[in-house]
């Protein structure tokens, strides 16, 4: 059973309602696209959250990563708008 | 030598040119970019709060910083990064290469900062005069600024 730490920046922490949290994946989830297509489901404010699959990057342990990466158990996973930094 | 802070507090790039010529013996060249809270009269702002992701930020700029090093000839770099609630007016990252010549130190430092703004896990709001609040939205020539290193090898960039 795969247990992830997630956590939300920018207008993506807004609309899904908090900061950060641990969830346990049901069986089936390898990568992050399956983990965004599930969380979706889960309430509203995630469904606003990942509404714009184009304005939502992803990092894995802190590594930028795309929809195709892998996720394993004990990983942090961030999402985020485009960077606007500098 | 190369120096990466990412802070609340301000800096002093005077201070930080000084240093960074100061370890890098041998310089000729000593180049740097200062980024500024904008508000002028098309677009004018109360204050704006550039959020970051602390686990992945300075890791994040070494990346950058490393990656500068590999492209261009430099004795040293230095990378300031603030966070935080920021004033027009307030500075927000500081660059500052030093090389043998010119040509390097200004095009890293071109790069570098192309590189922060697409590249560094920072994110802008800005807090308006009525009230409210907006994230600033990525620019695609922000993007363009940064892919253009991938796609066109400059004079003075090392082949690897």
């Amino acid at each position: 059973m795969a247990k992830l730490r997630i956590l939300y920046f920018a207008w993506l922490r807004e609309r899904v309602g908090h900061a950060e949290e641990e969830r346990v994946l049901p069986q089936g989830i390898g990568t992050l696209g399956e983990l965004i297509a599930w969380l979706r489901t889960q309430h509203s404010g995630y469904e606003a959250a990942f509404s714009e699959p184009r304005l939502v990057r992803a990092a894995v342990n802190q590594a930028f990563a795309g929809q195709d990466a892998a996720i394993s158990d004990g990983d942090e996973v961030a999402f985020f708008p485009p960077i606007t930094g500098g | 030598m190369r120096r990466i802070s990412v802070q609340a507090e301000d800096f002093d790039p005077g201070a930080e040119i000084a240093a960074l010529q100061a370890c890098a013996p041998g310089a000729g060249a000593l180049a740097s970019f200062v980024g500024v809270v904008r508000s002028d009269a098309a677009h004018p702002i109360m204050s704006m709060t550039l959020e970051h992701y602390p686990a992945m930020t300075v890791a994040a700029v070494e990346r950058i910083a490393e990656a500068a090093g590999q492209r261009f000839a430099l004795l040293g770099c230095t990378v300031v990064h603030r966070f935080g609630r920021l004033l027009p007016g307030e500075r927000i990252v500081f660059v500052g290469t030093a090389a043998s010549h010119r040509r390097a130190a200004l095009e890293a430092t071109e790069f570098l900062i192309d590189w922060l703004k697409t590249r560094a896990p920072f994110w802008k709001q800005e807090h308006l005069a009525d009230g409210s609040s907006r994230w600033v939205a990525a620019l695609a020539q922000d993007e363009a600024d940064a892919e253009r290193w991938s796609a066109r090898p400059s004079p003075s960039e090392r082949l690897v």
